[in-house]
């Protein structure tokens, strides 16, 4: 389907992969309005272009944020965030 | 042949000749060409209504307007060509056996239009209600099925529950042994559901839409939409009023703009400033070569995650779950068709020895609920009528017709008021995700 790089084990198949969605910053549950939370929970800017997204690789059993242009599934080199991004 | 009518300025337009066989046996005396379903026209600077989106929701919505409203200074734009996108990448089902009763009501709405279609519009769209199977492999499957087969019946709906000898007798191609890896215990039979021709709905529509006075522009590209008075960046965003769009052919004023964009609603949307509860996945569909009829009816398999009807031409079509990851890429994997090939082997071993002929993938617009999304936005003039996901076809003829009836009336009628944008913000989701035709 897609090739997929992972920032520990390289170029791997999608299938190696479970992808979560374009990352999204998480509003503090204690402080957040229920609007916001609502927000959170359902709307999605579902970007036509360039967006950052978590991804978990079954092979190093990691969550990595890559970057990847929606449009032509194009990866961007080098990987923003190797071991962040866990959501 | 030609009926001719007044057009703006006084000009002379073509009406298109009404489709009969006393026409085509004049036309093939005769051997006059047929004249074209729409004509091509300059982008005038100003419309009652601009629709994005040249699909079966596009074009049915500027019908009905049309039709039941008199509204016919409208225009339909689309980046590509009519029918170019999910209404001619589906896989042409139709049925009306949900689970919840807003969604049951909605669909067979839907289904009675499709039914008098072909008079309606004089276009044969090829509507055949051969039935439709979903089948059962566990009890839990089945317990589902009698589920939405009682909701059904309570709502008028044509749907009951069937053992395993009664699909053999129905779809007598299917292995319903129990020695399979998914054993078919049993299946949900609903009669009304069948298939159709999606081109021919696409060209209908478009083809009685511009006999009423609709414009229908192809490769015209909304570049912006015009807002004014919103709260966010430019004057976009919720409190806003819309007045025109910016097109690759020109700019457009317009009180009414409606998004009918399917997979790019997200991107029409954002152009608005308003953001919508939508992802965009690919979902892939490939057919096979032609041979003699065999299968009488349609038959889907959630457990499996495929689908498959048999046109009239012979070739098998087949559809799946959605890809699991979201894109605006329609190209196709190897994986699906692998994937598709088990599936499909295990339910019907007799097509092993059949070959795929292509494969293709259409974009759908996934909302968390398995629900569309209807009916005014946080803009002024700024319709929707997006998050058809992957059941956008069949709904196509009753959301045009209702979404006609909220734009003229400025009301939101009772059939589509579940499906409201606001839903995702005030906690009012609908819980539709059980009646996806397979497996998200």
């Amino acid at each position: 389907m897609l090739l997929v790089v992972c920032p520990h084990c390289g170029p791997r198949d999608a299938g190696d992969f479970h992808y979560l969605g374009a990352t999204s910053p998480r509003p503090d549950p204690a402080t957040v309005t229920e609007q916001a939370w609502r927000t959170y929970l359902h709307l999605r800017a579902n970007v036509g272009g360039w967006q950052h997204e978590t991804w978990y690789c079954r092979a190093c059993r990691q969550h990595v944020v890559l970057e990847r242009n929606t449009l032509t599934n194009e990866f961007r080199d080098p990987p923003v965030d190797p071991l962040g991004g866990v959501r | 042949m030609h009926r001719r009518g007044r057009g703006e300025g006084g000009l002379l337009i073509r009406r298109p000749a009404r489709y009969s066989a006393l026409g085509l046996l004049a036309r093939g005396l005769t051997g006059r060409p047929w004249p074209r379903l729409w004509a091509q026209h300059e982008l005038r600077r100003s419309y009652d209504v601009v629709i994005v989106g040249g699909g079966v929701h596009g074009l049915a919505c500027a019908y009905y307007l049309a039709k039941e409203h008199g509204i016919t200074n409208v225009a339909v734009v689309d980046k590509g060509w009519l029918g170019g996108g999910g209404s001619g990448r589906n896989t042409a089902i139709l049925r009306s056996n949900y689970l919840t009763p807003e969604g049951i009501r909605f669909y067979d709405r839907s289904l009675q239009l499709y039914r008098a279609m072909s008079g309606e519009l004089n276009f044969n769209v090829m509507f055949s209600q051969r039935g439709h199977l979903t089948l059962a492999h566990s009890d839990a499957a089945l317990r589902t099925m009698r589920w939405r087969a009682e909701v059904n019946v309570l709502q008028g709906v044509s749907s009951c529950v069937v053992d395993a000898a009664q699909v053999k007798a129905l779809v007598p191609s299917l292995d319903v042994s129990p020695h399979t890896a998914h054993p078919i215990v049993g299946a949900l039979y609903h009669p009304p559901g069948g298939t159709i021709r999606h081109d021919a709905v696409v060209w209908g529509y478009g083809r009685a839409a511009a006999a009423l006075g609709v414009e229908l522009h192809q490769q015209t590209e909304v570049g912006d939409i015009v807002v004014e008075g919103g709260d966010g960046p430019g004057g976009k965003g919720p409190g806003g009023r819309v007045t025109g769009v910016r097109t690759s052919r020109g700019d457009i004023s317009a009180p009414v703009v409606v998004n009918c964009a399917a997979g790019w609603a997200s991107t029409v949307a954002e152009l608005a400033g308003v953001t919508l509860p939508i992802t965009t996945t690919p979902l892939q569909a490939a057919v096979t070569e032609p041979v003699k009829v065999f299968l009488p009816a349609v038959v889907v398999s959630g457990s499996l995650h495929v689908y498959v009807s048999q046109t009239d031409r012979g070739e098998l079509v087949f559809g799946a779950a959605v890809d699991p990851v979201a894109t605006y890429s329609t190209r196709g994997s190897l994986e699906f068709v692998e994937g598709l090939a088990s599936n499909i082997v295990q339910l019907m071993p007799g097509v092993a020895r059949l070959r795929l002929l292509r494969q293709w993938a259409g974009l759908c617009d996934m909302t968390p609920d398995y629900s569309p999304v209807m009916g005014v936005t946080s803009v002024d003039g700024f319709f929707v009528d997006v998050g058809w996901g992957t059941y956008g076809f069949k709904a196509g003829p009753v959301s045009g017709e209702q979404m006609a009836a909220c734009i003229a009336t400025g009301r939101t009628p009772a059939l589509i008021a579940p499906f409201d944008l606001a839903r995702f913000t005030e906690d009012r989701l609908v819980g539709e995700k059980g009646a996806a035709a397979v497996g998200h």
